[in-house]
């Protein structure tokens, strides 16, 4: 049966199992819009900006494991998501994005509302294709698919003109797919596994640091086998929290500049790091040459380009974490004797660690009147679901969120971690509570990003999307005024907002409910209102305004020289 | 250190920029770059003369790989490879200089290729080493142009690249 290019393209992401899609018409897009109508297998949420919609797209994958996909038109359309889309590229997110473009014989021309997206995404994106045939529609949108969620996964842009969505031609969906310069090596060497387990027994001081890739590799549970059935400390990074429960003893929390005292002690004092699934980026490492003195290194990723990347590395083993997890854990049952031994003598290390621990645990002064954002984190933690999913902005109420919620399971925490990007909380928990209609979903942002995609506000209404809007309202760009504080003589240049908002009469406008907490006694009461409510709410929490977030390793600062108290 | 490395891309829309914007955005070197079509249907073969350290070197094969369309890095580094590079070049040649020319091409078995009465342009083929000596020689007389290919490389030995 012959169809149009647009149907074929609704045709591949059925195939692809797709049921939700973020996306904005356009002149370029009209004909794939045209589909969509008829298209019932296909639910389409439309967003108030492409850039939400893409980060929606992005927290539908992060909350889900699965592809998320965004559409956008040509130009103004296809720019707006670039931020998305580097977004998502920085933390390895598995996406999708779609754009239109200007009919093929219009490309180069300088036509109405073209632009070359492919060449401006080109270093914020896994791959990219540019579709110039209907007949290519199918076998390039299996291989989008395959790439963006195979190996290291990222962001994939298909550029998609309007002639070639208007062009007739057959649906052959291929049930495989071969790309002669991408075979992603997954499994782990055998030898360098094994080589592995050695040297973990050998050491004394071990501990896994643990990354992103431990959740998108879906290595939760192979970790925490491992690291309980050898008694092995883990540290995760912002983006490894929820890989390994926090709740257990062997946890030390979220190590590098905002860290626990506790973790990056035990990183400088360790023997022997099992970096998984991270990247030595350089908010964890601080000052590289006095990162980890004493360890040597076992670093597995899938991605061989970020073993060795930052630091030096005495065992890299290339594959996929869950994987070589798994055999090592196999290795590890192989050796139960000398593991019983192992464990036996790195008791002095976990005396160690529990006395870090116990001498600077994550605190702070609480206070009877003026609101602590900690507590406010604390209270989120009691009161919510078990299997919550929340999301965060960017500033310091990201970092207390990671510091004091405490992660359990993975998938839980969607965090924009490798780009930092304000706005993204919003539409990310407006993507996972698309995928988890059921799920309770909360967003805990400043009062700053959160206004970046407010917008959206009226997405959650249409779409009965129940997500809780936490605002941690300092009136400050809260990180930016901590750093002007601490390194620049208070002088807070345009940290200020100045112009306080009426975050109820706001709700209101769009139709949702508002709520705001001024003092101590008030905020439980008005989580509980907020998470009461069936629909969106917005819960505005007026916290101490030059709350600092601590510890603090300041940039270029060793791991070990913390600011504990300032 | 100075690095020779032949890249086996797809023949594909867009690699050569994948490929230039990989090496700008890491802050990677490139000091010259070569790309044509080989004798595989659909492939296209890179020589890029790079600097780096071990580590830098390291990166540059593997962020290479990484690239969708990349089918093989060759690191021609330790000598296992024949270098070649051609440049042609205009250089000034009057009165006595004539003669002085012509045994310069003589002694590096280049050949001329235009003359005119004022100038003899030059096709010189070699090692890129052998380039810059023949143009160390020349350039007191008084290039007025230069055009150099930049190094293209095939490993030595009876095997092609993939076996
Ligand atoms: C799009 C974007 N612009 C600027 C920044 C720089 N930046 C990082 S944190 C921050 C302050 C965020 O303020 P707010 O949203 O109020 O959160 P708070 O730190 O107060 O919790 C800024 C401006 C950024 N990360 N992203």
């Amino acid at each position: 049966m012959k169809m149009n290019g647009a149907r074929i393209m609704l045709e591949c992401l059925k195939k692809e199992g797709v049921d939700t899609i973020f996306g904005y018409p356009g002149g370029t897009v009209i004909n794939l819009y045209d589909e969509l109508y008829s298209f019932k297998e296909i639910h389409h949420i439309l967003p108030r900006h492409e850039q939400a919609g893409t980060h929606a797209a992005d927290g539908y994958a992060r909350a889900t494991g699965r592809v998320g996909v965004a559409l956008a038109t040509s130009g103004p359309g296809a720019t707006n998501t670039v931020t998305a889309i580097a977004t998502a590229y920085m933390d390895s997110i598995p996406m999708v994005i779609i754009t239109g473009q200007v009919p093929t014989p219009l490309i180069g021309n300088d036509a109405f509302q073209e632009v070359d997206i492919i060449g401006i995404t080109r270093p914020c994106t896994k791959h990219s294709f540019l579709i110039r045939n209907v007949k290519d529609i199918a076998l390039t949108m299996k291989k989008a698919f395959y790439i963006a969620r195979s190996g290291r996964p990222g962001p994939v842009l298909v550029d998609f003109p309007k002639d070639v969505q208007m062009a007739m031609g057959e649906f052959h969906y291929p049930e495989t797919v071969e790309i002669r310069g991408y075979k992603p090596n997954l499994s782990g060497h055998p030898r360098q596994v094994e080589k592995a387990v050695a040297m973990i027994l050998d050491s004394r001081r071990p501990v896994l640091y643990v990354g992103g890739g431990a959740v998108l590799g879906e290595a939760a549970e192979a970790l925490t086998t491992l690291a309980r059935t050898l008694s092995v400390p883990v540290t995760t990074t912002l983006m490894g929290l929820g890989a390994f429960p926090e709740c257990d003893d062997l946890s030390l929390g979220m190590l590098g500049m905002h860290g626990a005292y506790c973790a990056n002690m035990a990183m400088t004092h360790s023997d022997l790091i099992i970096a998984v699934g991270a990247r030595f980026d350089d908010r964890v490492t601080g000052k590289l040459s006095t990162f980890a003195p004493h360890a040597k290194i076992i670093h597995i990723d899938v991605d061989p380009t970020s073993i060795k990347k930052n630091v030096r590395v005495d065992l890299p083993i290339v594959g996929d974490v869950q994987d070589v997890l798994q055999k090592m854990l196999i290795q590890a049952d192989k050796n139960s004797e000398k593991v019983a031994a192992f464990i036996e003598t790195t008791a002095t290390w976990h005396a160690d660690i529990t006395g870090w621990k116990e001498k600077h645990p994550l605190s702070y002064h609480q206070s009877s009147t003026i609101i602590k954002p900690q507590y406010v984190i604390e209270k989120l933690r009691e009161l919510s679901d078990e299997d919550a999913i929340i999301s965060t902005d960017v500033g310091q109420h990201q970092m207390w969120t990671a510091q004091f919620f405490k992660f359990n399971k993975p998938r839980t925490l969607l965090t924009s971690g490798g780009l930092g990007t304000m706005g993204f909380g919003l539409p990310a928990a407006m993507g996972a509570q698309a995928a988890f209609p059921n799920r309770q979903v909360i967003t805990i942002c400043g009062d700053g990003g959160v206004q970046m995609n407010i917008q959206e506000m009226a997405t959650l209404v249409q779409n009965r999307l129940p997500v809780k809007i936490v605002i941690l309202n300092n009136n400050f760009l809260g990180m930016v005024r901590q750093w002007q504080e601490l390194f620049f003589d208070r002088r807070y240049s345009s940290t200020c907002m100045e112009l306080p908002i009426d975050y109820i009469k706001l709700a209101d406008a769009y139709g949702a409910k508002g709520f705001v907490a001024n003092k101590t006694d008030e905020v439980e009461s008005v989580i509980l209102a907020g998470f009461k409510e069936d629909g969106p709410v917005i819960m505005d929490f007026r916290i101490a305004r030059e709350e600092k977030v601590l510890p603090m390793v300041p940039a270029g600062a060793s791991l070990n020289e913390m600011v504990l108290n300032a | 250190m100075q690095h020779t490395i032949s890249v086996i891309v797809e023949n594909d829309f867009g690699v050569l920029s994948r490929v230039a914007t990989l090496f700008s955005g890491r802050g990677f070197n490139i000091d010259s770059l070569s790309v044509a079509p080989t004798n595989e249907e659909g492939l296209s073969r890179m020589t890029i003369v790079t600097r780096g350290d071990a580590q830098v070197l390291e990166q540059i094969n593997k962020q290479l790989y990484k690239l969708i369309d990349v089918l093989k890095v060759l690191d021609f580094t330790d000598g296992s490879a024949i270098e070649r590079e051609m440049a042609l070049i205009k250089v000034a040649a009057e009165d006595d200089a004539r003669a002085e020319v012509l045994r310069i091409v003589d002694i590096f078995r280049a050949k001329i290729i235009d003359v005119t009465p004022k100038s003899y342009t030059i096709e010189a083929t070699g090692n890129p080493l052998k380039i810059d000596a023949i143009l160390e020689l020349l350039r007191p007389l008084g290039l007025k142009e230069l055009v150099r290919t930049g190094s293209v490389a095939i490993g030595r030995g009876a095997k092609g690249w993939n076996g």
